[in-house]
């Protein structure tokens, strides 16, 4: 056997979060978000209602990214929450009336609720067959709400105004800022999905910098031995398939009152809720929180410039997804990171020490494996 | 011209390095022993033989043809044959299906086939049918060896082939070996055992940390030089 | 009590058009744990190959899925080789974000191709036949002729896995793939073969979906989800299990259906979950794995 490594020789190391360049990000970042809080004021409705997607976009991926990226939970049945919060926030409208500033946080939480039933059943199964599961689970809340003749069964139905513009915060804001109503509600909605986007950017650089986030970082890497040290993986799992699940239902009520009509098609979409935004963490980079943000951007520009070409646009998609995977399976963000060893949301603790030796025992990687870094 | 030659070979797991230049020469016939502690390098060195683990092309030469980096399935088939550590049977197959396994990419032209390998280990054959797993350590052993005869290859290699077993049944297994060197086989023995290894060889090297420490016959080295070559100072 | 038994076997008969969804699942994930969230679409695509060659060629149906199999063992060959064993590794993330990427592009190709337009494979007479059970039974010949595929491709696929020399290099490749390399099997190669092979189940499927009932290029993930529900209550690895597990989603499909017609895609969803709960590894997993 090797000798251990005695106390003389010790390496010195030392960890670090934060670096120059992540702090230097976080003064960018601010500016950025401020500027953006002030959009409604200089820029044009269509602008607004641009950056409403991209920021619903960023809010999902991330959610997504959470799940698969740090807690190696693939899920291709987002939908299910957004779909919920959808459902929620018209029955709450509808039924009781309520102001869309309570009655969307509501419907997230209700849709998270969901959640609990829900990771118990489709928890019993592993990697990719969980993924199927939460398919199913979204295709079963689907089918439920076409069920639900008062909302409009299997053709849906749409938010009268008195709670869409008739609503007393949309009111509110179009005579503070001097607007007309349906403006004032865009505005809102936009409001809300900067919020939504910066909070869940925001919770998941808490929670991976925080004890929780050393303990996903272990589960991704290696289940078994993170059990080993006493990382509760299936608690930590569940917490996360909820706090993703909460995401994803504020957002999936946000978008629906923003557009004011619901189907159980377009509010259980596998293409607009859980295709675009595994393209955006494919391309901007699975496992890093810039990745979202970058993919967000460039499925934007993708869908400006050629949503037009139809079945096209989406091939192409398909096609960038499947080539991202062979070449790129770090994504534009995790590729450029990786180069260039920048950070913006410095997540990781970087360890400076001399390099361990590992044993001869290290099996091999077969010609099949590829190495996963 | 030597069956197979390491030239300067060296072997890398990621960053980290387990051979340094390793130069060996096995000629057709021999039986070589390659001893050494563990971590030594014993293992990489078959796995980079047997395609494993990467190589410089020409840092591998099997019959005048280098094979260094070759794909494992590529090298088999040119006629080398490994029993990994640890057996690795599968657990799917029978006893007889993983036998028939060795020979289904690489027949050879020999004398081993399932009713040689039977009589060379008697007691499998009665229990041909049972899953591979079922049977004893050092049945699954024999199985191990017997799954690398089938395909007669010209050079057999085998890791740790005494690990874990009772010496009464590592005197069994080792009593094939005459049977297996008459066929003209080469064979190599990678073992932390030195002496079943050393009673049948007629070649030995002394590896450790990655680096050949000691060669030469057996009977011309001391207890002494092979200690020092095998613990280090 | 006849119509409940009409039902049931009406849904078992389904069961043998889910376990040929499955049965190419299965094969891959037995040999290579490769989750194809393309399947679904693939087994649309060969249905549509089938119709070109029937419509655009004038080919006799039964000559149409003979070609068409074989392109698409081709496609699978090639699709494995080339592209899917890039991915294969112990994260299944690439695999699944591939496939999935696959998925729409294959989805949105025959929509290009051939439009949203429902399409169907004509049979001639034989779409309309049925053999009488007396007491008021009667099943329909096609779905008699699916459930009969089905279990003879299911013997067959059994024959190859437990007879053959390549069924042996599936087993072994399954167990082991370091291992398998050094009994001279190139994994490249014998995955591309696994993947031609459930292409050829895949097409034999797309034959049944479409002369069953209509098909356009968007269904294929709702055949994707019934294969893996087949296969998930089946227990993983096991082909008699798929068709088992093929059998009870088609059973709670019919029931459902006999209840509202709405029902019947929720009460395959809810059996499925239910079955999850009581037996989370399905009716016959293997022992191993």
């Amino acid at each position: 056997m090797r000798d251990p490594v005695t106390a003389a020789t010790a390496p010195h190391f030392r960890i670090e979060v934060r670096t120059r360049l992540s702090t230097a990000a976080a003064v960018a970042g601010l500016c950025v978000v401020a500027a953006l809080v002030a959009l409604p004021w200089y820029a044009p409705r269509t602008a607004l209602k641009d950056m409403f997607f991209v920021l619903t976009l960023i809010g999902l991926a991330q959610c997504w990214n959470l799940l698969a990226g740090y807690a190696g939970i693939l899920s291709i049945g987002q939908q299910a929450y957004v779909g919920a919060g959808a459902y929620v926030l018209f029955a709450l409208s509808i039924f009781l009336d309520l102001d869309p500033l309570l009655s969307i946080p509501l419907a997230g939480a209700l849709a998270a609720l969901l959640a609990i039933p829900t990771a118990k059943i489709i928890f019993r199964l592993n990697g990719a067959y969980l993924a199927v599961g939460t398919w199913v689970v979204a295709e079963v809340f689907r089918l439920v709400c076409a069920q639900i003749k008062s909302l409009g069964g299997g053709t849906g139905t749409s938010l009268p105004t008195d709670v869409t513009s008739g609503a007393a915060s949309v009111r509110f804001l179009a005579e503070t800022m001097g607007v007309r109503a349906p403006v004032a509600r865009d505005i809102l909605a936009y409001w809300l999905a900067l919020t939504f986007a910066v909070g869940i950017v925001a919770a998941c650089y808490v929670v991976l910098r925080s004890r929780q986030g050393l303990a996903l970082a272990a589960i991704r890497d290696n289940e078994a031995a993170s059990e080993s040290i006493g990382i509760d993986r299936a608690r930590t799992k569940f917490w996360v398939y909820c706090l993703a699940s909460l995401g994803a239902g504020l957002i999936g009520a946000l978008v629906f009152f923003q557009t004011a009509r619901i189907s159980p098609a377009a509010a259980y979409s596998v293409t607009d809720f859980t295709a675009y935004v595994l393209f955006v963490v494919v391309i901007g980079g699975v496992g890093t929180i810039e990745g979202p943000i970058v993919g967000a951007l460039v499925l934007y520009l993708l869908r400006d410039q050629l949503a037009s070409l139809g079945a096209w646009y989406l091939m192409l998609l398909g096609l960038l997804a499947v080539a991202a995977m062979l070449f790129f399976p770090r994504g534009l963000w995790g590729s450029l990171a990786e180069r260039f060893d920048i950070h913006l949301f410095s997540t990781r603790r970087r360890l400076v020490m001399p390099r361990a030796e590992p044993s001869e025992d290290l099996q091999p990687l077969p010609h099949m494996i590829q190495e996963e870094h | 011209m030597a069956l197979l030659e390491t030239r300067d070979l060296s072997a890398f797991y990621g960053d980290f390095q387990a051979l340094f230049g390793i130069s060996m020469a096995f000629e057709a016939g021999d039986t070589v022993a390659v001893i050494g502690a563990n971590g030594a390098g014993k293992s990489t060195l078959l796995k980079a033989i047997c395609g494993l683990v990467g190589a410089r092309p020409d840092a591998v030469v099997f019959d005048g043809r280098p094979i260094g980096g070759l794909r494992a399935s590529e090298i088999m088939q040119l006629g080398i044959a490994m029993t990994p550590e640890g057996r690795k049977l599968f657990p799917s197959l029978t006893v007889e299906e993983n036998l028939l396994i060795g020979a289904d990419h690489r027949k050879g032209s020999g004398y081993w086939r399932l009713e040689t390998v039977y009589e060379l280990f008697p007691g499998l054959e009665a229990r041909r049918t049972a899953a591979a797993t079922a049977l004893s350590g050092g049945q699954q052993q024999m199985v191990a060896i017997g799954r690398a005869l089938m395909s007669n290859p010209r050079l057999l290699l085998c890791d740790e082939i005494s690990l874990g077993l009772a010496p009464v049944v590592i005197r069994d297994i080792y009593a094939a070996m005459p049977a297996i060197r008459a066929q003209g086989t080469t064979v190599v023995i990678v073992e932390q055992d030195i002496v079943q290894a050393l009673a049948v060889a007629n070649k030995v090297y002394c590896l450790q940390e990655g680096r050949v420490t000691l060669s030469g016959a057996p009977a011309e080295l001391s207890r002494e030089a092979i200690h020092e070559a095998y613990f280090g100072h | 009590m006849v119509s409940g038994i009409d039902i049931v076997l009406q849904g078992v008969l389904l069961g043998g058009l889910y376990g040929l969804f499955a049965a190419g699942l299965s094969l891959i994930f037995g040999v290579m744990r490769l989750v194809n969230l393309a399947h679904g679409d693939l087994i649309v695509l060969a249905a549509f190959v089938i119709l070109a060659l029937v419509n655009g060629l004038g080919l006799p149906l039964p000559l149409a899925v003979v070609v068409a199999a074989v392109a698409m063992f081709v496609v699978g060959y090639v699709l494995q080789y080339v592209v899917l064993n890039r991915t294969l590794g112990r994260d299944i993330l690439p695999p699944l974000l591939l496939t999935f990427g696959l998925s729409i592009f294959i989805q949105n190709g025959l929509l290009e191709a051939f439009t949203a337009d429902s399409r169907r494979l004509s049979a001639g007479d034989l779409e309309t036949a049925s053999i009488a059970l007396g007491g008021g039974l009667a099943v329909g010949v096609v779905p008699l002729m699916t459930f009969a595929t089905a279990v003879a491709v299911i013997v067959a696929l059994n024959q190859v896995f437990y007879r053959t020399a390549m069924g042996r290099a599936f087993r072994a490749v399954s167990d082991d793939p370091v291992t398998a390399q050094l009994m001279g099997i190139d994994n490249r190669r014998l995955f591309a073969l696994a993947m031609g092979i459930a292409m050829v189940v895949a097409t034999i499927a797309a034959l049944f979906l479409g002369v069953r009932a209509n098909f356009d290029p968007s269904i294929g993930p709702a055949r994707l989800i019934f294969a893996f529900e087949a296969v998930i209550i089946g227990g993983l690895g096991s082909l008699w299990g798929t068709l088992a597990g093929g059998i009870v989603l088609g059973v709670a499909q019919t029931v459902g259906a006999s209840i509202s017609p709405e029902w019947q895609l929720l009460a395959g969803h809810l059996a499925f979950l239910a079955v999850l709960l009581v037996r989370p590894r399905g009716f016959f997993p293997r022992a191993i794995d």
